[in-house]
């Protein structure tokens, strides 16, 4: 392990340009992903709150004596997707069209009769406030007998899906075809180094090391490499945030977590990468 | 110890290199492989080291079945060798003791025995004052000796030496033959390929030579034969 790790390093110094080389190839890939990933944090941020919004308003027909609702709303809240139900009496509804609706002010103030319905309000959980889900709530809501109509902007929600998906379809797609490039010139760099080295390796089979003694060290450089580049992907994406908040626009940066997986990530890049060069090639040296 | 029976090699695009071999050497032999080069003493010697698996027939080498091992066994068979090339195969980033201590390294040894153990062996090829020299500092018969030194470093119970004289002059070429046959005299078999005669006459060493791949002498048996057959 401590030979291992020895050699590891010491292909560093060996090989300065190539380790570099790659070293940077993982940091730009990583940081491509990584600029793509800080946008879809900030549109998944955006996406959330505009998701806040999803409500599901059940119209009560009139005269639904009071007691029934409160009995309903036990019902709704006991719904594994809501979280909240709030009853809106006619005339807090009347009260509330009149602040919203500036405009009709003055027709609403001069109405003999409220002609608004009361509703319950329903808000729906943060992981359920998608098109199915809501769909699935407003039919169960329909269910009930004092319930005239149900309405939630269903065109609405089901856009914002929409627009999730293709988030997620890019990020996914441009993160793909970013990791498969790292993970190429990283099998490369280690492919020259195992030929660079093959001298070396060939001794080693000689006085009998084993496989994967052998195969240790580049698996454990390919890492390092990975690790290193993910650790500057993610100074250079936090150095893009600080210009864009500066100049731009306000916005998030990851999560502790998500910087960790991009570590991650690249760690495992360069373990893949190197994993599927060092096989190949120690066989023909 | 080393044991061939009924041996054949043929590679895929390059015909037959080995025609029914057979022979065995026992523990604490020393053989020379002789022959012209193509005869088939590499192929020999790579089948011994498992470099190679016989195309059929059997090779045994120190209890192992080379035909069937498993490839996770072959390191512990060549730590039971030591072999030893014309071209020496000496990294030349390192000392002579780096190189030797390079063979115990990758077998996991104990760190706080290398030291002793490396300038032991050393100390035995007669270059301990030269342990701090870069190949390239050294000459031809030196660089070999460090070649034999990391090769016993591991106490191997054959050494198998392709050629090991190929590349020196006639007073280096003496040198490390005797050293080969000290070797010998503590008790380790020697398997030493060569086209070098006047070595083979030098020496009443067991012959075997091959000639396309088949042998045509073997001194043991032949030797056994016309004595048998002599009135």
């Amino acid at each position: 392990m401590n030979l291992a790790l020895r050699e590891a390093f010491l292909a560093f110094r060996r090989a300065p340009l190539l380790s570099a080389l790659s070293v940077t190839t993982i940091a730009f890939s990583l940081f491509v992903i990584g600029l793509f990933g800080l946008v879809a944090v900030n549109l998944q941020q955006v996406l959330n709150q505009l998701a806040e919004r999803v409500e599901i308003v059940a119209y009560l027909l009139p005269g639904t004596p009071a007691e029934n609702s409160t009995l309903a709303i036990k019902d709704i809240e006991a719904f594994p997707e809501v979280e909240r139900a709030t009853y809106v009496s006619e005339d807090e509804a009347l009260v509330r069209a009149r602040n919203e609706l500036a405009e009709f002010r003055d027709v609403l103030r001069e109405l003999e009769r409220n002609p608004l319905p009361a509703s319950i309000e329903v808000k729906l959980k943060p992981a359920f406030r998608d098109a199915d889900h809501v769909n699935a709530v407003a039919e169960r809501l329909r269910g009930f007998g004092f319930v005239d109509d149900v309405r939630y902007g269903r065109d609405w929600v089901e856009k914002l899906d929409r627009l999730r998906q293709i988030a997620a379809a890019v990020g996914l797609a441009v993160g793909g075809a970013f990791a498969a490039v790292a993970i190429i010139i990283i099998g490369t760099t280690i492919r020259m180094a195992v030929l660079q080295r093959s001298r070396e390796i060939a001794i080693m089979r000689l006085v009998g090391a084993t496989d994967w003694f052998i195969r240790f060290p580049f698996l454990l450089q390919g890492a390092i490499k990975g690790l290193l580049g993910g650790g500057i992907a993610v100074a250079l994406s936090y150095g893009a945030y600080l210009l864009v908040t500066k100049f731009l626009l306000q916005g998030a940066f990851f999560t502790l977590q998500e910087a960790a997986a991009i570590v991650a990530f690249g760690t495992l890049i360069g373990l893949l990468g190197s994993a599927s060069s060092v096989g190949r090639h120690l066989r023909r040296v | 110890m080393i044991k061939f029976t009924n041996v054949f090699k043929a590679y895929p695009k390059g015909g037959l290199a080995l025609k029914d071999v057979s022979f065995h050497i026992a523990k604490g032999e020393f053989a020379f492989l002789t022959g012209h080069s193509g005869a088939g003493k590499s192929t020999v010697l790579r089948l011994v080291y498992a470099e190679e698996r016989p195309s059929s027939g059997e090779v045994r080498v120190s209890g192992y079945h080379v035909g069937e091992m498993r490839p996770r066994d072959i390191p512990k068979l060549r730590r039971r060798l030591g072999i030893v090339f014309q071209d020496f195969r000496l990294l030349e980033d390192r000392t002579a003791e780096e190189n030797v201590a390079f063979a115990l390294e990758v077998t996991g040894a104990r760190r706080s025995s290398i030291g002793a153990r490396v300038m032991r062996v050393l100390t035995q090829v007669g270059l301990a004052a030269k342990a701090q020299a870069y190949p390239k500092e050294l000459s031809g018969g030196e660089q070999q000796r460090v070649a034999i030194a990391r090769a016993l470093v591991n106490e191997p119970t054959v050494l198998l030496a392709d050629e090991p004289t190929g590349n020196l002059d006639e007073r280096a070429t003496r040198g490390v033959f005797q050293l080969l046959r000290d070797i010998n005299a503590s008790g380790t078999a020697v398997v030493m390929a060569t086209h070098d005669l006047d070595l083979v006459r030098q020496a009443p060493y067991r012959v075997i030579e091959l000639q396309e791949g088949a042998v045509v002498y073997d001194s043991a048996v032949d030797e056994t034969r016309g004595q048998a057959a002599a009135p």
